[in-house]
Order: C-alpha cells, then structure tokens, then sequence
C-alpha cells in the first residue's frame, strides 16, 4: 500500500479484507509468501479452510471458522481466547491447514527443540 | 467541482497519463465509472461485496503509541492489516545493518506475538552511499561538472555496496524469523538504485527461497541516473510499471508495488485517472500481486498527515475497480 499513515482505516474499510477480522491476513500470506495472484490466492485459501470464497471477507463466518481450526481471533473486551490458540500457537495451525511452511513456526520448533537443527 | 468539471479531470488525467507513458488511455466505461465514484456526494466510497482486495500495509510499525511491537498488534488487531511491516525511523538499509542485532530481536519478539504475515521493510537508498554520507564519490556532484564517466562508475561501486547491506539485512531477518523482506521506495536513486535492489533480491530468493520479497517503487518512472544500467538484457532507465514488474518478478519478487505521485495543484479525480491510466498495462503482464501504492500523495492520495476519508476511499475504490489490483 505505501506508507498507510492517517489513513488505515479508510483503507480497511474502502476496500480491505478485513485482516484477522476474516481471513485477509491468511491470503496476504500467500501472495507475500508464495507470489499468488488475489484469484488464485482466495481460492486456495477457501479451499484449506472448506469455505466459499465469499466467505472469507466475511467477519461472522470466518469466526468460527478460526475458531474450529484454531487460526487465532482477535479479543475484543469480554470475548478473550485465552484458552484457545494465539500468535505462535495460531501460526502452527496456519502452516498446517495452508500447507506452507510459516518461518518463525520453523525457527520457534528449532529453538524450543520440537525438531532437528537444519 | 460540478460533474461536468470532475469529468474534464478525468479525461485530462488519463490522456496526460497515456502520453507519458505511452499507454491506451482509458475507456468510455471506465471513464463514467470513475465519474459516479467522483460525483457521488457520499462522504465514504467502497468497493462492492466480494471485490476485497489484500492491503500490505507497509509502515504499520509506526511509533504512533511509542512501541513497535504494540504498534503492529494494533494494525493487526484493531486496522484491518492484511500484512504488517516492522521498520526502524531510519528507513534505510544502509543504516539498519548497523543496528541488525537489535533489530532482528525485535522481529523475533514481533513474530511470537502476531499472527498476521510480519515482512521487515526499509529503502534500498543508493544514495546514501556517495560522499559525504558514504565511502562513494557523489555522482550527483560529478555529472554537473561533465565527468560522466566517473559518476557512472561511481553509481557502479555503490550498487555493490547496496546490495551486500540488503542480504545481509535479509539474513539476519530470515534467522529471526521474518516472513519477508519489502524493498520500499526503489529507485529513488535512479537506475543503479533499481538495478542494485533487482539483485539484491535475486540473491535472496536464491538463499531463502520461501522468503516473500516485496519490491515498491519510489516513482512511475525509472530515473536513468546512469542511463545504461541492464537487468537480464533489459534497460532500466525509461522503465515505467508495465516493464518494472517484469523484471521485479523475474529478480524473484513475490509482490510489486507501482507508484504515481501526485501533482498536488490537480484534483484527485485527475490524479487517480493519470494513476489508473499508467498502471493498467501493468496488470495485464503481471505473474505476481500487484499492490499500487496508495499512501500520502501517491496513486492519487491527497498529500495531508490525515487525508480526507471522501477522498482517501475513492481512491482506495477507484484503484479497485478500474485495475482489478490484488491488493494496495
């Protein structure tokens, strides 16, 4: 986007996905990650996840859809997850359901000692 | 403005902008689109229902609450970042590989508490390499004085500079645990400023293969500062976006990121229809995302610290609608 200073907001809104609001942040992974094209990036990411592609800037569905698969979710006030995955927890599960290595999920393994040192 | 007023701009804007970069101006249809998203005395303008696109966000760890990593959480949490970007004021990778160590910490500490795709972004600034800043002499003091030749070799001996300080940045990035690296603003130098960033990239794909690499222009012209500089046979000065992301993605680029500035003494309307106008064929030979950029006076962003929503919207909308961009 360039510098989104003073604006992120009317960005969002205008014509965002909605970030961890719906699944916007795991189709920004794969085109950062993986060069896909929107089309090709929404669609692979609503197939892993067995959503429409609609679905996946859509804040109610992709609720519980991050909920069920443990994506993370952000708290809001009384609705916190506490017992549920977040940040690292969320990215090991992410790797798994998009079926793409995620770097710190790799590098967090190694140095906890969950795998070999490459 | 009257909408007759508003629709002058847009044909102005795309006929300036398909004369400069020799590009098919835009059509009748898009034209009149343009037009209803311009004329609409609605305060707020977006794209419809299914049309979402990815938003990279660069610059999303700003010090606006004094702590990057809290900063990011907030984009992540509470702006709807698809992608978030961690980055130090200096945003320079000349000046980031001194302070790598800390930086790369601060990555760690960044990844293990967000979950969005966190890249680490800075400028390839060639130009802060040439004296006095740098060890280089200054090619812009050079040409003046007619010794092309040396500020050419100047520009030369500076690019390898730039790229060992970009990898070596990249590293120690990819070992904190980066999902990716954003090259921001290239080509602010000119051609050996692109050129050094193009193989810097290369390298980096080559070490880290899964790295993402977002490549973002500075202007929607390539400066010939040298004039004769190549990547894989093509010429980089006189490159506007439709070559650039040829060679981003062939350097192993994973997003592009075009941009037009804006004449700050026209309307948004001229300046998105101008902006439109010189990104469309960029689209079409595109094999990656193509983020336009679209932050303080760029891609037809008013220039103000808090650009109105009206405009800011339509112009979010705008990029949409007429390009089918992956994302902003």
């Amino acid at each position: 986007m360039g510098d989104p200073l003073g604006m992120a907001c009317t960005h969002a809104l205008a014509s965002g996905m909605g970030g961890m609001r719906t699944a916007g942040d795991l189709v920004g992974r794969m085109q950062m990650t993986r060069g896909m094209r929107l089309k090709q990036a929404k669609t692979y990411v609503a197939e892993k996840l067995g959503v429409g592609v609609a679905d996946l800037a859509d804040p109610i569905a992709m609720h519980d859809v991050r909920r069920d698969l443990g994506l993370g979710r952000i708290p809001v006030q009384e609705l916190t997850y506490s017992t549920h995955a977040g940040a690292m927890e969320a990215k090991f599960h992410i790797a798994e359901v998009l079926g793409v290595p995620i770097n710190s999920v790799t590098r967090f393994q190694e140095c906890a000692g969950l795998r070999a040192r490459a | 403005m009257t909408p007759s007023e508003i629709r002058a701009d847009l044909v102005a804007g795309t006929e300036i902008g398909a004369r400069r970069a020799k590009a098919p101006p835009l059509t009748e249809a898009e034209l009149d689109h343009l037009l209803d998203i311009f004329a609409s005395e609605s305060k707020f303008s977006a794209v419809d229902m299914g049309d979402e696109i990815v938003l990279s966000f660069d610059g999303t760890g700003n010090l606006d609450s004094g702590a990057r990593v809290d900063e990011l959480y907030s984009y992540q949490s509470h702006r709807g970042a698809d992608m978030l970007e961690l980055f130090s004021i200096d945003y320079s990778y000349k000046a980031i590989k001194t302070i790598l160590s800390y930086e790369a910490q601060a990555m760690k500490v960044a990844q293990l508490n967000t979950i969005a795709p966190l890249q680490y972004g800075a400028m390839p600034d060639l130009g802060r390499y040439s004296m006095p800043d740098g060890p280089i002499p200054n090619w812009s003091e050079l040409m003046p004085l007619g010794r092309i030749a040396e500020a050419r070799d100047a520009q030369v001996a500076a690019i390898d500079h730039a790229v060992d300080d970009m990898v070596f940045v990249a590293d120690g990035m990819w070992e904190a645990g980066a999902d990716g690296m954003d090259f921001d603003t290239a080509g602010a130098a000119g051609d050996g400023d692109f050129l050094a960033t193009l193989t810097a990239i290369e390298k980096i794909k080559g070490r880290h293969p899964d790295c993402g690499i977002e490549l973002g222009m500075a202007a929607e012209y390539v400066l010939g500062m040298h004039g004769e500089l190549t990547y894989k046979g093509r010429r980089l000065a006189g490159m506007w976006p439709k070559d650039q992301v040829v060679v981003a993605q062939e350097a192993g680029a994973t997003i592009f990121g075009p941009a037009v500035n804006v004449n700050t003494t026209k309307s948004v309307a001229w300046n998105v229809a101008r902006a439109c106008t010189i990104i469309k064929p960029c689209m079409e030979v595109a094999e990656i995302p193509v983020h336009p950029n679209v932050g303080m006076g760029v891609g037809g962003v008013p220039m103000s610290p808090y650009p109105p929503a009206d405009a800011v919207s339509r112009v979010s909308r705008a990029l949409v609608d007429i390009l089918k961009c992956d994302g902003l």
